[in-house]
């Protein structure tokens, strides 16, 4: 319990103070992060994290196994493909812009790009592919974009997720998406950290928090509140609203950084997407 | 204030009294009445929304985040400390996930009083 506390704390006081943010190393933080919630949830297998809020509430992951026997994004994943699939007046099409043809690639997401110095998230790189053939860009929450997306996450299934820190400048990223994902914000002044990290598995009213470990292993992702796919960006700007704080736009440097931190600390799982939530 | 009126004449000490009886059960029954307006402003999800992480009496689906609201008079000394706490939790524990009611104005001063009064009943 005690030990537990002061994990907790060394997560919770770093970022706020500057002095000791600058020695973070992501290795350290990633083994940190994972046995966090390893030692949290010791009855949970490490790649079942992938499932979110259903790794860990036995009783809302019948009705979720049932629902994924007939995904309600299936239509999606094959709209998906046919977009993906669909030349641009150039003849060219998204194989193109990808390494092995854009299939099984979604685990080197987002990357590092140390010539543009900045992150690159799969979103953003299907936008560019366009832009690069003279298409116009698709927008980044909903929609075609998360469509192809979908197609593409699908493809990579099984795959490891594998998020490297190349450089200097993209420690700098990393370090800015962990500041973010430390830090209090909105009226309600609450960090992403304190639902996900240091509650995860409590009940927020009527709904469990799911764990950090985990969060981007299974987007777009259909949610029954949407009715629709969403991809990760929407949710961030979902839950910055949660605590009544102004969301950044999707794709937005800030939002890149975070997934940057994020999927970084989900190394070593599978992706699982598209993914089905309530 | 009655200890005061005991001194005065028997006959306007009584029409004193009786004066004062009135506003005594009236603000009984105000009591009663802003508690319950505090219970409502605490339950509302727009205003304190205190079951997303307490179990308050009356109030269905809790969360589990903080610790359940009981016995309040036992926990805090006075109102005022009590007050304290859900103006700005961050004072006691600079950690805390829950919300600053007063210093961020998610609650109206008079709304903040209210619940107050509500949860000191409990
Ligand atoms: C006030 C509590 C709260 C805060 C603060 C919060 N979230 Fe959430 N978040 C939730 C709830 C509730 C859900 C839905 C249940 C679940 O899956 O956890 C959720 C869901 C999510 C999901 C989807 C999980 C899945 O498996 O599909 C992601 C990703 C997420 N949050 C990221 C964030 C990020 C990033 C931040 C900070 C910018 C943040 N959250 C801040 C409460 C919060
Ligand atoms: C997002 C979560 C959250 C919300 C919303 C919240 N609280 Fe809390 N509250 C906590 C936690 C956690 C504690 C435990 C102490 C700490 O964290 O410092 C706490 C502690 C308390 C305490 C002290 C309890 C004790 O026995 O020491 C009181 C009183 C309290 N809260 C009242 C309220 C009221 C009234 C509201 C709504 C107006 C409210 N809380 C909303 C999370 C919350």
């Amino acid at each position: 319990m005690k030990a537990k506390n002061a994990l907790l704390i060394l997560f919770l006081v770093l970022p706020l103070g500057t002095a000791f943010a600058a020695d973070v190393s992501p290795e350290e933080e990633l083994v940190k992060f994972q046995s966090y919630f390893k030692e949290k949830f010791p009855e949970i297998p490490f790649q079942d994290f992938a499932n979110g809020v259903y790794a860990v509430d036995p009783a809302s992951r019948e009705q979720w196994e049932a629902l994924e026997e007939f995904p309600p994004y299936e239509i999606d994943i094959e709209e998906g493909k046919r977009l993906f699939e669909t030349p641009f007046k150039n003849g060219k099409t998204y194989a193109d812009c990808f390494e092995n043809g854009g299939i099984g690639i979604a685990q080197n997401y987002p990357y590092f790009d140390a010539k543009r110095n900045e992150v690159v998230t799969l979103p953003l790189a299907i936008n560019r592919c366009r832009e690069e053939n003279g298409e116009p860009p698709l927008k980044y929450k909903k929609g075609k974009l998360a469509k192809i997306l979908a197609y593409m996450v699908y493809t990579s299934r099984g795959n490891t997720i594998d998020v490297k820190i190349p450089n200097e400048k993209a420690l700098e990223a990393w370090k800015k998406g962990r500041q973010f994902y430390f830090s209090r914000r909105g009226q309600l002044n609450l960090a992403c950290a304190h639902c996900h990290l240091e509650n995860a598995g409590r009940r927020i009213r009527a709904d469990i928090l799911s764990p950090a470990l985990g969060h981007p292993t299974h987007f777009p992702v259909y949610r029954s509140k949407w009715g629709e796919l969403g991809t990760l960006h929407r949710r961030f700007a979902g839950c910055n609203k949660q605590v009544r704080a102004k969301p950044f736009k999707a794709q937005s440097e800030e939002y890149r950084n975070l997934e940057y931190f994020l999927t970084y600390m989900s190394n070593g799982l599978q992706i699982n997407g598209p993914g089905v939530r309530k | 204030m009655r200890s005061k009126s005991i001194a005065l004449p028997t006959l306007s000490a009584l029409a004193l009294v009786t004066a004062l009886t009135v506003p005594t059960v009236s603000s009984a029954e105000e009591g009663a009445s802003v508690i319950e307006e505090g219970k409502s402003i605490a339950f509302n999800r727009k205003k304190g929304n205190c079951l997303a992480c307490h179990a308050i009496e009356g109030g269905t689906l809790p969360g589990n985040i903080g610790p359940p609201l009981v016995n309040m008079k036992e926990r805090f000394p006075s109102k005022k400390k009590l007050k304290e706490q859900i103006w700005d939790a961050t004072r006691t524990n600079p950690y805390t996930i829950m919300p600053p009611f007063g210093k961020h104005e998610i609650l109206e001063p008079d709304e903040l009083d209210k619940v107050v009064e509500f949860i000191y009943s409990l």
